[in-house]
């Protein structure tokens, strides 16, 4: 890299100072949004929440059922493969091991699925153990439509792509298999501390 | 519409310098065809979603949402998927001129 | 055909400042010196390429506000955004001098040429007149007789970029009419337009249906969105009618 810009300096965002920020990735203040198409507006009257695929019987919770479990707040950072990394973000959802109570299933991944087609793929075990939520709101307001609202998937440990915006289910797998980006390079798994951004990383 | 999706979306002209590195040729001024709703129109006038603020684009068709171009810079390799598009229509340049 | 066909691949090119024009108070035109540069239509753009000191970089895509000519320079005129990360150093930091890192020309659809004809209607918003200003000049300069309008909605007369060259366009008497809309503030006695474009505007501004104008759109996205729908409404074929919204970095 030869060139430089002089005098520019660029968003505000600090090199990464201690061990919370994975390698590659800079902190920064805002919360950027990235979509792959258009917001959907789901009604909450007709939302539902579905763990499908590879289970003895499909779940389904309305919203009202949703909001009706028990809830937990967690703060956590975040890692988006474009290099933004957030501190201390503080969630509020349902455990995916809430969800995942009383559901037989012998699969050993996850496609996550959504309003506007969008999907994720992970290993069920990554979901599981207090890792994972479905998150309807932040910083202690509900979770705007632009952030994934009405409710997202919150897998932290992971780089963000896969906390799937809109998120409407969960379908259960015997074999893992390739979500959007998935599909067009990005890793099948996604550890930020060990830099999977693209398959073959 | 939100303001978020306004903010998000742009027309598919901005992506041409990225298209232009996949095709070479310039091809906003081409026109496709969406393969699940049979629309054709110039790229440049579909739907880009992810452009500038990300190391992609998206682009939609503008009559249904559906997928008809996707390029992701994946670390040294620009992958594309097609598969949204029945064709594109490309200036010969092998014609006679 | 060698050496006279277009140079397809994009590369990145070093540009040198040559001159800063303040158009409005928070406008300004960067006239810029490419070597090598091989040309553009008017409503091309160029991406323009950013590198800090410790090797961040971003990318911004800028219209092309100058017309074609054959002196290896161009020029883009950048609103600066106060909360914007690349505006305020494009509009404010940069001097004479400096270089820039750049490539273009980019795009074929947001074009017009003399050749393709007209009535011609061109609807801005805001910094949006500036790939416009481009077709004007463009034109202008080639002794273009094709009818044209620009419908150019502002929120004050200050904020009206290009304001005497318009005019000076207008007074060459080649068949352009120059329609303001103020929407925030009117300098005393103003007795033109004041309000947000809507439909009944654009059915007295534009041509009809009927004459098949082109027409080019380029502002914010609501504005892209208002005007070109209510333009579909009205009957105009929606494959003459080409958008160009602002990007989602606002800068």
């Amino acid at each position: 890299m030869s060139f430089v810009s002089r005098g520019f300096k660029g968003r505000s965002r600090d090199k990464p100072r201690d061990a919370r920020v994975p390698p590659g990735q800079y902190v920064v203040h805002d919360f950027p949004v990235l979509s792959a198409g258009p917001t959907p507006q789901p009604s909450l009257d007709t939302w539902t929440f579905s763990i499908e695929g590879e289970v003895d019987e499909t779940k389904r919770w309305t919203w009202a059922e949703m909001r009706a479990l028990p809830s937990e707040t967690v703060t956590r950072d975040i890692h988006c493969v474009t290099k933004w990394s957030k501190l201390d973000t503080t969630w509020e959802g349902v455990s995916v091991d809430t969800l995942l109570a009383g559901v037989e299933t012998a699969a050993d991944y996850v496609m996550a699925f959504c309003d506007g087609g969008y999907t994720t793929n992970l290993p069920l075990e990554d979901l599981t153990g207090g890792k994972a939520w479905i998150a309807f709101a932040f910083d202690g307001e509900p979770l705007e439509s632009q952030h994934g609202g009405p409710a997202r998937l919150l897998v932290p440990h992971l780089y963000f792509w896969k906390s799937a915006k809109w998120v409407r289910g969960l379908r259960l797998m015997n074999e893992d298999s390739p979500g959007f980006w998935e599909t067009y390079g990005y890793h099948m798994y996604g550890d930020p501390w060990l830099e999977q951004r693209y398959s073959g990383d | 519409m939100t303001m978020s999706e306004q903010e998000l979306r742009l027309d598919g002209n901005a992506a041409a310098g990225l298209l232009q590195e996949v095709f070479v040729h310039e091809v906003t001024s081409v026109r496709g065809a969406c393969a699940r709703c049979g629309a054709v129109g110039e790229m440049g006038a579909q739907h880009l979603y992810m452009t500038p603020l990300s190391p992609g684009a998206v682009l939609r068709c503008t009559s249904c949402d559906s997928l008809l171009i996707v390029a992701v810079r994946t670390g040294g390799r620009l992958r594309v998927g097609l598969q949204g598009l029945v064709w594109i229509e490309l200036p010969d340049e092998g014609a006679a001129s | 055909m060698v050496g006279t066909a277009l140079q397809r691949r994009l590369i990145w090119r070093t540009a040198e400042v040559v001159d800063l024009v303040d158009e409005t108070p928070r406008v300004r035109s960067l006239v810029l010196a490419v070597p090598g540069w091989p040309g553009h239509q008017a409503g091309q753009h160029v991406d323009v390429r950013l590198t800090a000191d410790d090797g961040y970089q971003t990318q911004r895509s800028y219209s092309i506000a100058s017309p074609q000519s054959t002196d290896e320079r161009l020029t883009l005129t950048i609103e600066r955004l106060d909360d914007g990360e690349v505006s305020p150093y494009l509009a404010r930091e940069l001097h004479a001098g400096d270089q820039l890192e750049l490539r273009g020309p980019i795009g074929g659809y947001f074009v017009w040429a003399p050749a393709l004809g007209g009535p011609l209607l061109l609807i801005a918003g805001g910094s949006g007149s500036c790939p416009l200003m481009a077709m004007l000049r463009l034109r202008q300069a080639a002794g273009s007789t094709v009818p044209a309008r620009l419908l150019y909605s502002s929120r004050s007369l200050d904020e009206v970029i290009y304001r005497s060259e318009l005019a000076r366009l207008v007074a060459a008497g080649s068949g352009l009419e120059v329609m303001l809309t103020l929407t925030r503030a009117q300098p005393p006695g103003w007795t033109g337009l004041h309000r947000r474009i809507d439909t009944e505007m654009l059915q007295s501004v534009a041509w009809s249906p009927a004459e098949r104008p082109w027409i080019f759109i380029c502002g914010p996205t609501p504005l892209v969105e208002t005007a070109a729908s209510a333009l579909v409404d009205l009957g105009h074929e929606p494959a003459r009618i080409k958008t160009e919204r602002f990007g989602p970095t606002g800068g």
